[in-house]
């Protein structure tokens, strides 16, 4: 039988894969906002565990509303992107140095 | 050792999860990676299958993989990205990643093993369950109904953001603009003319 404890660390690994995709690819926005959303895909998997393993519903209510944060987190974040794209023909982070004191 | 369907559902399912994530973080091209995050999505909804979320996983493929990760793939396409630049200085990082992502590991891999979390969900039987879509549809039009307006505010409000951050049209606004008032010269507006005054010459000598 499969238990809670395998779909945490189902979601760790996933959540640390992610953590080492943002410190790798440092150049790459898109690359950044993908792992962020591998990053909720991860917390997400936790929450639906937990409301199987706990039978409450209010978990599933939660991933709800992550998933729908997340979506507009990422339209916005990709709206940004091409703004930026537009103005400095690069989307690497280093050259996002505009709003530096 | 025996293997239930379930559990060879699950092993499958995870090893294609963890097998694309990587592939998402490592892979050159931006367009594989937002491919092989479809994967991750769609092995993922699996998993939320085996834990009855039926509706949840069936929204992830719909909403997540049908438009947020179209939405990426177009954005992608559409950035003429070089990605040999983006890619420089990649292994001077990856022995850090490697280090945070072990640590990240083995940490919530020790809590996770804690004693409280060997729980076993209650069984159902048949007869009174209720499906799933039912049971989260009657919660969150009642207890949660503040919130999944709210919801709806927030996707409004990023479609008006987004809209107003990438639109390049006609703008027909009759607004002032401040920075072109204020940075006029006396030269743009001025005009000195000179009039010499003959006909008033003429009337006096009458």
């Amino acid at each position: 039988m499969i238990g809670l404890t395998d779909y945490l660390i189902l979601a760790a690994i996933l959540f640390s894969i992610s953590v080492a995709g943002i410190i790798i690819n440092r150049k790459n926005v898109i690359t950044l906002l993908m792992c962020i959303e591998l990053m909720l895909l991860a917390i997400n998997i936790n929450f639906i565990a937990f409301s199987y393993f706990l039978s409450d519903l209010q978990g599933q209510i939660f991933v709800f509303f992550i998933l729908t944060v997340a979506a507009a987190e990422a339209a916005i974040g990709l709206a940004i992107l091409v703004a930026l794209f537009r103005n400095r023909a690069s989307i690497d982070v280093e050259d996002l140095n505009q709003l530096k004191g | 050792m025996e293997l239930t369907f379930q559990q060879i559902l699950f092993y499958g399912f995870s090893a294609l999860l963890i097998c694309s994530s990587l592939m998402v973080i490592l892979v050159k091209n931006s367009v594989k990676a937002v491919l092989f995050l479809i994967l991750c999505f769609v092995s993922t909804s699996g998993i939320w299958m085996l834990l009855q979320a039926e509706f949840l996983a069936i929204a992830l493929v719909l909403v997540y993989v049908g438009a947020v990760m179209v939405l990426f793939l177009f954005v992608v396409m559409m950035l003429d990205v070089n990605f040999s630049v983006a890619r420089s200085g990649f292994t001077k990082v990856l022995p850090l990643a490697l280090l945070v992502a072990i640590g990240f590991v083995v940490v919530l891999s020790q809590i996770a093993n804690h004693s409280q979390f060997s729980i076993q969900p209650e069984v159902i039987s048949d007869e009174q369950s209720v499906s799933n879509v039912r049971q989260l549809g009657r919660l969150l039009y009642t207890d949660y109904f503040y919130p999944f307006e709210l919801a709806a505010v927030i996707l409004l409000v990023a479609m008006i953001a987004a809209i107003s951050l990438t639109f390049r049209g006609k703008c027909s606004r009759k607004s002032q603009n401040i920075d072109k008032q204020v940075k006029v010269t006396k030269a743009e507006r001025l005009k000195i003319v000179k009039i010499d005054k003959p006909a008033s010459h003429s009337e006096d000598s009458e």
